[in-house]
This record gives C-alpha cells, structure tokens and sequence, in this order.
C-alpha cells in the first residue's frame, strides 16, 4: 500500500490571548489516503479552521509532526511553504476570491505564474481546466459576469491548475444556495472519482456526508471518524 | 519564482486599473523632476551666458579705468577718494608696454558718446577711440573692409569701424564701405566692419563704432578733457599663466606713477578671468539653490507614491491573501509592489524630463540664454526618479509582502 498523502501526528496549536492560553488544536492524529475524499466537520471553535491553515501551508503547528505528500510541514520556512502551497495544494475559498478585474481564464493562471510557467502553456492548461468544470464558454468573462456556481466553479479551475495533489477546500458551498451547493459538490465527487484527494472543511453535516468520510472535531480534539454510508454519498451524484 | 515578464505585467495592469489615481500620483514626480530639469538647465544656461559674454570681451585680458576700486570681483568705484576719472593717461599705457613683462599688447581707448547720422537715419552707438592694438586686445575681427594703421591713428584721419549693429540700423541696404557718416557735425569715412561679436546679456557689444583714439580726443570727445587722459586702457597678457602676475605688476607700477598707496589707488584693475570665476560661482550657487528647492517637490511626489501605495495595499489585502495562498513568495509580492512604485515614479521621471526640457527652452527662449541640457542630467533625473520610488516604495511592498494570509483572507 502507498505512503499516505497527509499524515498527521499529535498536531498542537497553541495561541496566547492575553494571559490565557488556547488550545486551538490539542493533539490531532489522522492520515488521508491518496484519492480520498473527506470532509472535517465542527462547530466554530472547534479547532477545525486552525487544522485548515495548518494543512494549507497558511499555519505552522506548535508541536506535532504534518507529513503532506512526503513534506514535513513543520520544516519549511516562508519560501518552503509558498512552494509547497504553489505545488501541492489547491485552495477553494467560501467567497470564491477571484481577482475582479481578471477574466475568467486569467484567474485560473493565476498559480502557474508563481510557478514560473510561460504564458502559452498556462493559457493552455488554464483552459483545459475551465472545460474540465464546464465552462468551456465563459473563458474571458469578468467574475461579475458569472453566477456564483460560476465563479465556485473557475475557482475550482484555479485549484486544479497547478495539477495539486489535495484540493482543500474551506465551505465551499456556504455562499451557494442548495441547488448549487449540489451541483458544486457532485463535481467535486467526479474530480475524485478521476484520482484527485479532496478536504473539505465545513460546519454543514449535510456537505459532510456528500463525502466518503467525515473527521468530527470539537475543541480542539477528534471526536469521531467514520466512513460515510455508500448509498447517501452516491445519492448526492 | 515569478517571470520578470509577468511581474511587469501584473504591474502595468494594476497602474492601468485605476488611470486618475495612477496619474495623479505620477503628477507630484512629473512636477519635481520638471522642475529639477529645468532649473538645472536654467542655472547652465545663465552660466554659459556669463562665460560667454565675458570671453567675448577679449581672453587674458585685464582692463584698467579711472576710479578707485570698491568690494571685490573688480567693481568700478565712484570717482573721488582715491581720484578722479581722469587719472589715467597715454603715458600710463606706454609705461605698461614698456615697462611690465608678459604682455602681449596694451590698447589704451577713449569712450564717448555721440549721435552718428548716415543715409539720413541716425543712431546713437558707443563710440571709441582706440589704437590698431585694440583689435588684439579685445579679439575683435574684421568682417569687411580693413582696420585703420597706426600712422592713420597719429594723424587723426576721420575714419571708422562699425560694429554689425551700427551697419543694421545705418546702412541697412547699402555696402557700408566706402561711405560717409556724420559724427557731431563732422564728416567721416567707413573704411572697415566688425565680425559680430552678438547680444551677450542685456549689453550690444555690436553697438559700437571704432575711431583712431586721437581723433576721437580731438574732433569728438576732445572738449574740457585733458589731451592725455584716457578712460580705459585694455592690458592683454601673453597667456592665462601670466596674467595674475602681470595683474600685480600692472598695479604695482601705476602705484609707482600716480604715488599711491594700497587703499588709496586711483585706479582699477580688472582681470576678467577672476569676475568670471566670480560669476560662475554665482551662478552656481543659483543652480544649486534652483535644483535643492525643485527637490524638496521630488521628495514630495515620493511622499504621494508612499501615500498611495500604502493605500492600495490596504485596500488589496485580499488580493495579497489570496496571492500568497496560491503560492505567492514574500519577495514575489515585494517585487509586485515594489515595480508598482517604480513604474510610477519612472513614467513620472520621463514625463517629467520632457516636460522640463520643455520648460527650460521655453524660458531660456524668454531670456535670451543659450539653452543646455546635458544628457548626464537627463539621465540623472530618470534615475532620481527610479531611486524615489525605490525609496518611498520599499516600505508599502514590505508591508504587503509581511501580510499573514490568514488574516489577510479574513478581511472584508
């Protein structure tokens, strides 16, 4: 069996408020196997943004051991982690965060350029990844031109770019309404069935159980980690 | 690691995406480095002006008049004191020749001024009376014609030499040569026309008529005059080397004539190398002057583009946030910012050096200078411009570049 993508060991975070320490994230193991397609689930506060940043490179943990496709993250310094963010991983945000004067096409060339790929070959990939969502028509429209599945959707594009080996994706579906939070999340069940590892992170239960597994969390900790039933995941399909 | 061709980019298109703030921020650079360019070259201009009048008047020359000296840099004082206007004579002249070593000739003349009719038109020159020597002595050429002879000069002949002003205003259509003017009634032939010396400053040097020195003493200025004195004796050295040497010797031996003593001389020496190094300094001082207020408005401008782009990176937090979490290294951000100033703050320098070479011809063409733009100053101000942006917006690109993604995502 292979090595899996992450692997967490006795994460800690601690932040200091004043005179008080908080325990952001008090000793969080787990590992995600490559392909998988999980979602982190918690109540605010319940440590699940801290394990988001720190899985994105954004975050460095306080103790513990981060093992992200064979890179400890605790090692790496700022540009380390720019790279790692750059190579690795592909964000999706909850507001989309498309630069509005970019057209689509633009925006999803975006990660290349820090990657230092010339302009033919971005351009290139960059469309490839707008069809792949299906919005092969819309390659040179302005953010405010497109819906909000629209734009999830180039936001998307942009993370699969840089050809990541995680997508992480932080509520992807929390400025959607239902019918499009659908939609978004039945792509990400087909980018998983074509190979690409997928977190989501989320406070919606029912967003969790469109995954094939879901990692509970409250304060700070682990609380439940179980593989989602078959049938209710493909019946999101 | 980002291309160089998309941080340029990235640059052009965030300057572009905002026009108004762009070049309203450009605006304080384009009026500072205006202003240094043309101030500059108003400074150079107004020097070579000085060095060229003053060159014009004769090289290695020194000038001795009447008078006792006040303050330094050779200015003529008021008659009385140390003597009147009439202390120097032919025999001071020849005493020069003869007497001080390093001189190459001695040109004692006599000024006057006299209404000069011709044609019918008439016209108020300055008229001297001189020796041939004068024509060395002050590197006049002739343009036309010839120059009168010593013997003409001992025999008191009526005859001129026109300057190139006189010919325009007197014998405009005519060949001058050969014809007769009248001065204070008595006839006179022009045997000669000067080579045009040209406008130097606010005085015509070409507004002159040249006449043998006697026969300006007796038919034109001659009056209550004693027959000897002269009002200006022009000493031209054999080189620069000699002339300060010469200088004292001059003045040393009019002590010994006139029985004067350091203080009370009725007479002035002055060497026109050492008014010029005077002017220079003047007029360099004015350059610097000029320059140093025109950069407080460069340091201005830097001001505007910190201001600016401290702005814009609060207002593209999220953008910054975003760019690191695609994997945006801090000196890639940086660089982003920082080429934004600079680009900035180098349209505005090569606006700005159009605009003052611009300014400068305009006010150069005003005052009559000769207009000077070296290249190195040009130059200079492209990179002064680079420089300010650098400069003012290093900290703006720093503070981007240090952003915490996180919170930088955070921000609404």
């Amino acid at each position: 069996m292979d090595a899996p993508l992450i692997e967490a060991t006795h994460l800690v975070k601690l932040y200091t408020m004043g005179d008080e320490t908080v325990h952001a994230l008090d000793g969080v193991s787990f590992s995600i196997a490559r392909g998988g397609y999980c979602a982190i689930v918690g109540p605010s506060g319940s440590g699940k943004s801290t394990l988001m940043n720190i899985l994105g490179g954004l975050d460095t943990p306080t103790a513990g051991r981060l093992v992200i496709d064979g890179a400890d993250i605790g090692t790496l310094d700022d540009e380390g982690l720019a790279a790692f963010r750059n190579r690795t991983l592909g964000f999706i945000f909850q507001s989309f965060n498309l630069l509005p004067r970019m057209t689509a096409v633009e925006n999803v060339e975006l990660p290349m350029i820090y990657a230092g790929i010339d302009a033919k070959e971005r351009r290139l990939r960059a469309e490839e990844q707008l069809v792949r969502v299906g919005l092969g028509e819309r390659l040179t429209h302005r953010p405010t031109q497109l819906s909000g599945g629209q734009q999830q959707r180039v936001a998307i594009a942009r993370a699969l770019a840089g050809r990541p080996a995680l997508l992480l994706a932080d509520e992807p579906t929390g400025a959607l309404d239902t019918h499009t939070g659908q939609e978004i999340l039945a792509l990400f069940n087909e980018l998983n069935s074509e190979g690409v590892t997928i977190v989501i992170v989320t406070h919606d239960h029912g967003v969790a159980a469109a995954t094939k597994r879901t990692i509970e969390m409250r304060d700070g900790r682990i609380v439940g980690d179980h593989r989602n039933e078959r049938s209710r995941h493909d019946a999101h399909v | 690691m980002m291309r160089t061709s998309d941080l340029v980019g990235s640059a052009a298109r965030a300057l572009r995406s905002n026009p108004m703030r762009s070049a309203l921020t450009a605006l304080g650079v384009i009026i500072g480095v205006a202003s240094v360019v043309a101030m500059v070259s108003l400074g150079a201009g107004a020097q070579a002006q000085v060095e060229r009048s003053i060159a014009s008047l004769g090289s290695n020359l020194l000038i001795v008049v009447p008078g006792a000296p006040r303050g330094q840099g050779g200015v003529r004082g008021q008659a009385g004191g140390g003597g009147g206007w009439d202390s120097l004579t032919l025999d001071d002249a020849e005493a020069i020749a003869a007497q001080v070593e390093g001189v190459m000739v001695v040109a004692p003349s006599q000024r006057s001024r006299a209404q000069v009719i011709a044609n019918g038109l008439n016209w108020n020159p300055e008229i001297q009376g001189v020796t041939p020597a004068y024509l060395t002595a002050r590197d006049w050429e002739i343009a036309e014609g010839r120059f009168f002879d010593e013997t003409e000069e001992r025999q008191a002949r009526r005859v001129v030499v026109l300057g190139a002003t006189v010919v325009e205003q007197l014998f405009p259509n005519v060949n001058p040569i050969g014809e007769t003017l009248r001065i204070n009634g008595g006839a006179f032939e022009v045997i000669g026309v000067l080579a045009s010396k040209g406008q130097t400053g606010f005085q015509d040097q070409d507004d002159i008529v040249l006449a043998p020195l006697t026969t300006v003493k007796r038919r034109i200025s001659g009056r209550s005059r004693r027959a000897d004195t002269v009002s200006q004796i022009s000493v031209k050295a054999v080189s620069e080397d000699v002339l300060r040497q010469v200088e004292e010797d001059v003045t040393t031996l009019l002590r010994q004539r006139h029985r004067t003593r350091e203080g009370e001389d009725d007479f002035t020496v002055q060497n026109l190398s050492s008014i010029t190094e005077t002017a220079q300094q003047t007029t360099q001082v004015f350059t610097y002057l000029l320059g140093g207020i025109s950069a407080v408005s460069l340091l201005v401008g830097g001001i505007g583009i910190m201001n600016i782009m401290l702005v814009s990176v609060t207002e593209r937090t999220r953008e910054i946030g975003l760019r690191k979490a695609l994997g945006a290294r801090q000196a890639d951000i940086l660089h982003q910012f920082g080429l934004e100033a600079v680009a900035l703050s180098v349209a505005g320098g090569v606006i700005g050096l159009l605009l003052g070479v611009l300014g400068a011809w305009l006010m150069t063409s005003l005052f009559n200078l000769p207009l000077v733009i070296a290249p190195q100053n040009a130059i200079m101000a492209i990179a002064f411009s680079g420089l300010v942006g650098v400069l003012f917006g290093a900290y703006p690109a720093w503070r981007a570049a240090k952003l915490d993604p996180i919170e930088a995502l955070r921000r609404e």
